[in-house]
């Protein structure tokens, strides 16, 4: 019918191993164990309300919420070989690969689209977690170097949102080599005076996180994400003794020096694209910009004062902000 | 005597017998060894030649760690003249799994950096294993920052297990600390021969390897991951290893096959543990190859010829 019943409902049944209940679906905060609506979770862009647990989302909606107005055009990503290794483990990477597809209806882990944040055009570039952890190997390195040239020849900034357990281990080395490929892309961007900014989420380890998860101007971080190079796992056995309180969270690396702020979902479009207006000698917007709403209001900068903006911008006070599917149907150029 | 691999093991056999023969001969002078000593030793010299004619990719897991393998430090005494390591990060600490530098090779001075797993009980301690700490990656920064302002063209020699997993290295940014090593080895206006030596086990060696040229010693492996490690994941079974060192591609004929590196460095039959020397010589001359090759670029084209090189990787079929 929409978005809602053929795609973000059967991803958070296979999130839950839950069976579709029509009407009536009620979600776990992971945190709390608080049973929270469906909806009202989807028209909070799916942070639990009462927690503020940032639950993991997909990559168009992802962008969706990031663009003014909830409107951007896909840039395209590069057709890659397939399973260069022909690997297989306990499953045949090619079969793994086309029930990822299937699943998520998406090529493989990247999604990167150009639109506006507060009025700049800017690239954004954003995994997404359900196709294989949002893994980086060949084709998610195409498709970010891609990214980083479309915002060269635009000559607008990018904005990379990973969400990745790190390099695709079913491709081997040639996923290792993403860290340097994907490095040169950052370096081009940089070379040209564009801005480069990287709102980390939940998760941002590995691979990605030691290339250009970490190579920012600057780093935003969203609640509670888990970033760092090796994984708990790895470091218990390794140490043979308890992890520090919040040992690798966004507010665990806020404090070590590694990101600038810990932002919430909300205001993550609202904070890069002042941050950008300031990087680009761009005037201050004179009505603060809504917080990736895209509900059909103006909020271009240039409409006329509108006090639904200032309430939607303040957290306290934030207006309902509109179901998935009102933005979806503003989003004539997704998908 | 050598520290023999599982696989080894027609091999020591034979040698044991000819210790036996030989000591026999010394000890009764009426008994007439040396045919059957000759006899036996050319068998050796031919099973040697099997076995390591075809490792496989598990076997060459083991060499690449053998414990006598040479190491970076003993590339540095026998390559390198006055190499004067250089200590510190300058912002936390010093870390001995890096080790970086001045040095000459055949009188040009270079920087020279790369990993230390050590060769005794306290030495690997010091150099816990060859598994750095953001200093040790801030450290080589810090030299290939300072070998770009010289000009003096970068050599690294690869040899870790990864990047050492520890509370102290997460708190200090060992994501960070790569990435920004690869981005130096990126930027640099000097020739950068990266040569994996051992081991090259992921983000903690492409940190450092992201070179014009790379090339890796015969036995050696690179990977995203270990064996074991990725075993355990994929496989969710840590026995699995073998399996896994096989489909992963991690020999230095997988990776010249896949485009990633410009040449394989051969090693003395038996492995470069056994004739230290020889395998250290023909890693020399493929060094002084590489820096003659590059010699005619200037800066703005060694930085090109990275980009290029990096940006190619993967999109050529094979």
């Amino acid at each position: 019918m929409n978005w809602i019943t053929n795609y973000v409902r059967p991803k958070i049944n296979s999130m839950f191993g839950r069976r579709e209940v029509a009407e009536n679906l009620w979600i776990k905060c992971p945190e709390t164990g608080e049973m929270v609506f469906h909806k009202d979770l989807e028209s909070n862009q799916w942070v639990i309300p009462s927690s503020g647990y940032h639950m993991k989302i997909s990559a168009k909606a992802r962008l969706g919420y990031f663009f003014d107005d909830g409107a951007y055009e896909l840039i395209p990503a590069p057709k890659v070989p397939q399973d260069p290794l022909k690997f297989r483990d306990t499953k045949k990477y090619v079969d793994r690969l086309r029930e990822h597809r299937a699943k998520t209806e998406l090529d493989d882990a990247i999604v990167a689209g150009i639109g506006k944040v507060s009025g700049i055009e800017t690239v954004a570039c954003v995994h997404d977690f359900n196709f294989i952890a949002g893994s980086l190997g060949v084709a998610a390195g195409e498709a970010i170097i891609a990214a980083f040239e479309t915002a060269v020849k635009r000559h607008c900034p990018l904005v990379m949102f990973p969400a990745s357990g790190g390099a695709r281990m079913q491709e081997g080395i040639l996923s290792l080599m993403q860290l340097p490929r994907t490095t040169v892309a950052v370096e081009m961007l940089k070379e040209a005076g564009l801005p480069y900014i990287v709102v980390l989420t939940n998760p941002t380890t590995g691979g990605v996180s030691a290339s250009y998860a970490m190579l920012g101007d600057v780093h935003l971080a969203e609640p509670g994400a888990e970033i760092g190079f090796a994984g708990r796992r790895v470091i218990l056995q390794t140490i043979r003794e308890q992890l520090p309180e919040g040992f690798q969270t966004s507010e665990y690396l806020l404090e070590h020096g590694m990101v600038d702020m810990v932002t919430h979902r909300h205001d993550i479009p609202s904070t890069v694209g002042r941050l950008l207006r300031m990087m680009l000698n761009q005037p201050a917007l004179e009505k603060p910009q809504a917080s990736a709403t895209g509900n059909g209001i103006t909020l271009n900068g240039t409409g006329g004062s509108d006090p639904i903006v200032q309430i939607l911008d303040d957290p306290g006070t934030r207006a309902k902000p509109p179901l998935v599917d009102a933005r979806r149907e503003a989003t004539p150029a997704a998908n | 005597m050598h520290n023999y691999l599982e696989f080894e093991k027609p091999i020591s056999d034979l040698e044991g017998k000819i210790h036996e023969l030989k000591k026999l001969g010394e000890e009764d002078e009426s008994v007439d060894t040396a045919d059957e000593i000759a006899r036996l030793e050319a068998r050796a010299r031919d099973a040697m030649a099997d076995i390591y004619a075809k490792l496989t990719p598990w076997q060459k897991t083991q060499v690449a760690r053998h414990p006598a393998r040479p190491h970076f430090l003993d590339y540095a005494k026998t390559l390198f003249t006055e190499f004067t390591p250089l200590a510190g990060d300058r912002k936390f600490s010093e870390d001995a799994a890096i080790q970086a530098g001045l040095a000459r090779f055949r009188g040009t001075p270079v920087a020279l950096i790369g990993q230390e797993k050590g060769h005794d009980t306290k030495s690997r301690i010091r150099h816990n294993f060859g598994s750095a700490k953001p200093e040790g990656y801030r450290k080589a920064i810090r030299v290939m920052e300072m070998a770009d302002r010289f000009g003096m063209p970068i050599v690294t020699l690869i040899d870790t297990a990864g990047a050492y997993p520890g509370v102290g290295a997460e708190e200090r940014g060992q994501a960070e600390a790569i990435a920004r090593s690869t981005e130096m080895c990126l930027k640099v206006k000097v020739p950068i021969i990266s040569v994996i030596i051992g081991e090259g086990g992921s983000g903690g060696a492409i940190a450092i390897a992201t070179g014009n040229r790379v090339y890796m010693l015969e036995h050696s492996i690179y990977s995203v991951i270990s064996p074991e490690g990725a075993a355990s994941i994929l496989w969710r079974d840590s026995t699995k290893a073998k399996d896994a060192a096989t489909s992963m591609r991690i020999t230095a004929e997988d990776l010249k096959d896949l485009g990633i590196i410009d040449g394989i460095i051969p090693e003395p039959v038996g492995g470069a543990h056994r004739e230290p020397a020889q395998a250290m010589a023909a890693t020399g001359s493929v060094i002084a190859d590489a820096l003659q090759d590059l010699s005619a670029l200037d800066g703005a084209a060694l930085v090109k010829d990275r980009r290029e090189k990096y940006l190619a990787i993967g999109r050529q079929q094979h």
